[in-house]
């Protein structure tokens, strides 16, 4: 049962050969059994999951189910639930239990989608390994010493492992595509302001963006389906009609211009990684593709411009947390000050902390023009690169993440080292452009992502372009041992 | 570029995060990583380029002025640290 897709589970629980109560008990037994290996998981939402279940299989009885009713699935624990602790991997809000759901949360709830439980991830979303989490680092289901990237490792890696056939991730800087590519999975960090960023907890708001986690392109369709659209409780979502995302999954390829940024396949590129890339490549060729090589100049300034302009936002998205109204309060403060100071030093982690001093120091008196302001004209011409790119090809290839998954451990001593993983993936939530990761091979026997980049509310496309490689390959049906 | 200890003491200051001295050296370091890792930025020419705030160039929306929203004050006060008649409890801020 737990091998199948959202979209087979979809069709049994249609044609009733299973129940959501029967599907969501199966799952939530595997989280039992498995996940205290992996730690994929904060919370697990058991009593109201199964309340959850019972009220789909009841909707689907009255003739009233959507293709989501019923399906198990699990939210990335940044996505505010109502009456579900929230804790975002920090410390700060261990028994923060929001009083409203975030809009994505409403959406799977309307649907009549099972949540499970939510999703470990890097405190705050700062991290690409899932170490940073105040609730434990998370273990790639690929090998038991092995991160499962970040910052929704949690979330990839419990789809991984099939504790659940999807999971909602965000993506700020590679937070979805790194994970997804590290743990063998499908996802796709849509176009800025696709999905609604309401109630889902800020890191760095003008490149946040929620998206979707599965083990195949189709799901991930079926997903987007679900969150993809305007809000007005969210000040930058798109004003914009949402398509169908699964109706043209089936288009042959035949014509597609495929880029391939030179920047991205130089001598930094490690020769297995390219290996695989390229033959992921080939058979784009083989399925009617034409590729060409082309250029994105401004690469090499991406890394910089988007660690100025992630902690200056975070910086300030941060400040929210005081010891005032919510969350984690130090214990005895002597006066304001210290009850703000030592509020923010025992609630915050390393990583957190590190990146807010460095947004509050680019945002200071007689740095701002040389730092954020410089950050953001960069910004704009690495845009630039993307829109002239898009002009002659449909999609950007390249790989996702720099290697396979790395070892637990190996990098958290060294924060520029761990900035470096996002090298591929950083450059996209600059320019505000959809991209997913798709399966495409192995590296002694780790999972590899290709990375497909789109234009702008291009999503259909990628899904199409995704679905079609894996009607052709088997890398994405390929899971962990145990 | 380096950041000295003073610079990382007035900044957290500033971002209201209390460091224990034995703290300072570590962050010192990282930071002034960092801070080279993004001194790249400096050798872009930016001297025609508009700043991108939002990757749409979207501008702020206007709604019509009217109440969309109702109090729901006990429920957000039910989750705080410390209130009492409605109000969030701080230490003595005026003596």
């Amino acid at each position: 049962m737990h091998d199948k897709t959202v979209a087979e589970l979809a069709r049994d629980l249609e044609q009733g050969t299973v129940s959501s109560v029967e599907l969501t008990r199966h799952f939530l037994d595997r989280i039992r059994q498995d996940d205290t290996r992996y730690n994929s998981f904060i919370t697990v939402t058991e009593d109201e999951a199964l309340k959850d279940a019972k009220a789909a299989d009841d909707r689907r009885a009255r003739g009233e189910a959507t293709p989501w009713t019923g399906i198990p699935f699990a939210h990335k624990d940044i996505f505010c639930t109502d009456g579900v602790r929230t804790t975002c991997g920090s410390r700060m809000l261990e028994n923060f239990v929001p009083p409203y759901d975030a809009t994505v949360t409403a959406r799977f709830r309307d649907a009549g989608a099972v949540c499970l439980g939510k999703t470990n991830m890097d405190e705050f979303a700062m991290g690409s390994s899932t170490e940073s989490s105040y609730y434990g680092a998370t273990v790639n289901p690929w090998g038991d010493n092995l991160v499962p990237g970040g910052s929704s490792g949690g979330s990839a890696a419990a789809v991984a492992a099939r504790l659940v056939p999807a999971a909602t991730g965000t993506d700020t800087g590679g937070s979805i595509r790194q994970p997804a590519a590290m743990c063998g999975i499908t996802g796709l960090k849509p176009t800025y302001g696709r999905v609604s960023r309401y109630g889902m907890i800020a890191f760095a708001s003008s490149l946040d963006q929620g998206g979707t986690m599965a083990r195949t392109a189709e799901d991930n369709a079926l997903m987007l389906n679900v969150m993809a659209g305007f809000d007005p409780k969210d000040s930058t979502c798109i004003d914009r009609p949402v398509p169908d995302y699964t109706a043209n999954l089936n288009e042959p390829l035949k014509g597609l211009k495929v880029g391939l940024p030179k920047e991205y396949f130089t001598d930094q590129l490690d020769d297995r990684m390219a290996g695989q890339v390229r033959a992921a490549i080939a058979e784009y060729e083989k399925l009617g593709a034409t590729v060409q090589e082309i250029s994105l100049p401004n690469t090499h300034l991406a890394i910089a411009a988007y660690y100025i302009i992630a902690p200056a936002e975070a910086s300030a998205n941060l400040s929210r947390f005081d010891g005032v109204r919510y969350g984690y309060r130090c214990e005895a403060p002597k006066d304001l000050m210290d009850l703000y100071t030592r509020t923010r030093a025992e609630g915050f982690g390393e990583e957190v902390k590190r990146r807010i001093l460095v947004g509050t120091y680019a945002l200071s008196a007689g740095y701002y023009d040389a730092y954020y302001l410089k950050a953001q004209k960069v910004r704009r011409l690495i845009q630039q690169d993307f829109i002239e790119a898009f002009k002659s090809v449909d999609i950007i290839m390249g790989p996702a993440a720099p290697t396979p998954a790395f070892g637990i451990g190996s990098k958290t001593d060294d924060p520029v080292k761990m900035y470096l993983e996002d090298i591929y993936t950083i450059a996209i939530n600059l320019a505000g452009v959809p991209a997913m990761s798709v399966p495409a091979g192995q590296i002694d026997g780790l999972p590899v992502g290709l990375q497909l980049i789109g234009n702008y509310f291009d999503e259909a496309r990628l899904l199409n372009a995704a679905h079609q490689f894996q009607q052709a390959t088997d890398w994405h049906t390929l899971t962990p041992a145990g | 570029m380096a950041i000295s200890r003073e610079e990382i003491e007035k900044v957290a200051l500033l971002a209201r995060i209390r460091l224990e001295d034995n703290q300072v050296g570590a962050l010192e370091k990282d930071v002034g990583n960092i801070l080279n890792l993004v001194d790249q930025l400096q050798s872009a020419d930016t001297s025609s380029v508009e700043p991108l705030a939002h990757p749409l160039d979207a501008t702020q929306r206007l709604r019509a002025d009217e109440v969309t929203e109702h109090d729901q004050r006990d429920a957000f006060q039910r989750i705080a640290p410390a209130t009492e008649d409605g109000l969030y409890l701080v230490p003595r801020v005026i003596e």
